[in-house]
């Protein structure tokens, strides 16, 4: 009877999962910063580097300071220019959020509709697909025409392109429950309701997020986009303004303030994972996270 | 477990065929079974893999529809998914996301029980099964065994009138099996549960049930159902070395045929 030394426990592996048992669990916003900190280390000194690199090529003027500028011009020019550039990025963080919230509550209720109806699902899916091959930016200079030079257009494509991986994350999570989970439910006497607010929706939440990190790094593109093809304001604007002047060190001070936005969203959607669902996290805490 | 006055019926199965229709083919999980499991009685099923034991207990639970024939539960037919039960599913089905604690109470949330009840069964069954000092684990930190422990608790909280268990201890090591079995009997003895259970061991099945149900390789049939009378159940190793104990597995044995026997 092989069953009578099946893999399992022993009274050794009690005492083992009693060790892993202590370890960290519930995790406060304290921990989950700390926890950055300590791993934050390695891409900073990364980024050091390539701040080194940059610095090289401007000393040894590789390339004339009107195409790269140095990093010390970059910076005096942030430094200078703190009102312009602090306005212009609160209008593409507010369009970039704006689109973010917009395409979760939309793509969430697309993704539920396409679990809980085949019709639907039969339908919406294929057309999804193909409106993800549509490059959408190509949509905007019609939206411009549409809706004119307010933020509307702009949100709009950036609220077109974070759409997708939403819908598509929400749909793969809300799916990926174990149907045996929803036999549990139903002997507990769940309802529709208390089925999905209790075990479908919580089984999604490691698939949503990753879809939710990918859309808010999409989003900031979108917006950005969107403020290229018709806009006076926002750091699209900045940048497309200081290429018109041939202000270089301007060009690459909103790079990199936009850049800066972009991972301030990111580490933002990913502070709320962390908290939302620490029982994940744990798991695979050494898992990368894709970033398009 | 002497002689009693006449029980009624707690779970009868009549007749039943389960179909599985999937792409490929139409699957024959189960045909012709008929069954009658009093009220209060322990029966165990044993059968080769895939012969439809686990539709069986689905079946009694609602939660497969029967292509053929009828399943009355506690005198109510079974058209939908019934709750007047508990069920100990073959993979743990513990929510990642609650706690040991907060997966046991979470039977007593959905059925709006009091909080001071919930709160005192729980706190009962978690030492009753030695998960004290794990109710603040999260199930992936819990070996297999400990998970199945989880879900043992989970449907024992609300003293469901019957049991329904699929390979609960499967993932146990050897003692604490036997532990698990000899706890089981108690629970069994002191809650007036009816108890169907699904099982790879032979052996665990002569010790608890008062009936086995042995079927046959799919489509599943009812080979026989041998009553079991064991001299004295509480002393574990008393059971297991009877006569009639190494009578009965034998011939449960010879009835799976060595090829088909798992264990
Ligand atoms: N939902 C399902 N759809 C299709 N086939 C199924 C389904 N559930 C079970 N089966 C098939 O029915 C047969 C019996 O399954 P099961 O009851 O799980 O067997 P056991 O528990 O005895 O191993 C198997 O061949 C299995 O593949
Ligand atoms: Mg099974």
């Amino acid at each position: 009877m092989t069953h009578l030394i099946s893999d399992g426990e022993t009274a050794t592996g009690r005492d083992q999962d009693g060790v892993t048992a202590v370890r960290g669990r519930r995790r406060s916003i304290g921990t989950v910063l700390a926890r950055w900190a300590s791993d934050g280390w390695r891409p900073l000194l990364a980024l050091l580097f390539l701040l080194f690199i940059w610095w090289l090529i401007t000393a040894i003027e590789l390339a004339p300071p009107y195409l790269v500028p140095s990093p010390q011009e970059t910076w005096r020019t942030i430094v200078e220019n703190p009102g312009y550039l602090w306005d212009n990025t609160v209008v593409t963080a507010y369009e970039t959020l704006a689109a973010f919230v917009l395409s979760v509550v939309f793509g969430l209720l697309a993704a539920v509709a396409m679990v809980y109806s085949r019709t639907v699902e039969k339908t919406a899916y294929p057309l999804l697909v193909l409106a993800q091959v549509v490059p959408k930016i190509a949509l905007a200079p019609l939206f411009v025409v549409w809706l004119g030079f307010g933020l509307t257009p702009k949100i709009l494509i950036a609220l077109l392109i974070a759409f997708f991986p939403v819908v598509v994350s929400g749909y793969v999570g809300l799916r990926s429950i174990d149907p045996e989970m929803l036999d549990l439910a139903s002997t507990m006497g769940a309802g529709p309701i208390q089925k999905f607010l209790r075990f479908r929706f919580p089984a999604s939440l490691p698939h949503l997020f990753s879809g939710l990190k990918v859309a808010v790094t999409l989003a900031v593109t979108g917006a950005v986009v969107g403020e290229f093809v018709g806009s006076n304001k926002g750091l699209g604007n900045v940048i497309l303004e200081a290429n018109g002047n041939v202000n270089t060190a301007l060009l690459f001070a909103a790079l990199i303030v936009l850049s800066a936005l972009g991972v301030v969203l990111f580490l933002l959607v990913e502070l709320i994972e962390r908290l939302v669902m620490p029982w994940h996290t744990t798991v695979r805490e050494a898992s990368v996270t894709t970033t398009s | 477990m002497q002689k009693q006055p006449p029980l009624s019926s707690a779970v009868s199965i009549d007749g039943v065929g389960v179909q599985f229709r999937t792409k490929r083919a139409d699957v024959t999980a189960l045909d012709n079974v008929t069954v009658d499991v009093r009220e209060r009685e322990f029966v165990s099923i044993v059968g080769p893999s895939g012969c439809g034991k686990s539709t069986l207990l689905k079946l009694v639970a609602g939660l497969v529809r029967p292509t053929s024939g009828s399943i009355t539960l506690r005198g109510e037919p079974v058209t939908s998914p019934r709750s007047d039960i508990g069920f100990v599913f073959q993979k743990a089905a513990l929510l990642e996301w609650r706690t040991v604690r907060r997966n046991i109470t979470l039977q007593g949330e959905m059925r709006r029980m009091p909080k001071a009840e919930i709160a005192r069964r729980t706190a009962e069954l978690i030492e009753m099964t030695g998960l004290a000092g794990f109710e603040d684990a999260m199930p992936h930190e819990l070996s297999g065994g400990m998970q199945q422990r989880v879900s043992l608790c989970r449907a024992l909280l609300h003293q469901p009138p019957v049991l329904l268990m699929d390979e609960p201890f499967g993932a146990l090591d050897a003692l604490t099996r036997e532990q698990m079995n000899s706890e089981l009997h108690r629970i069994w003895q002191e809650t007036r549960t009816t108890v169907l259970l699904v099982t790879h061991s032979v052996a665990e099945a002569v010790y608890l049930s008062e009936r086995v149900l042995v079927m046959s390789r799919r489509p599943g049939r009812v080979l026989e159902v041998l009553p079991v009378e064991l001299p004295d159940r509480n002393d574990y190793s008393k059971a297991m070395a009877s006569a009639e104990f190494g009578a009965r597995t034998a011939r449960i044995r010879e009835l799976l045929g060595a090829r088909t026997a798992h264990d």
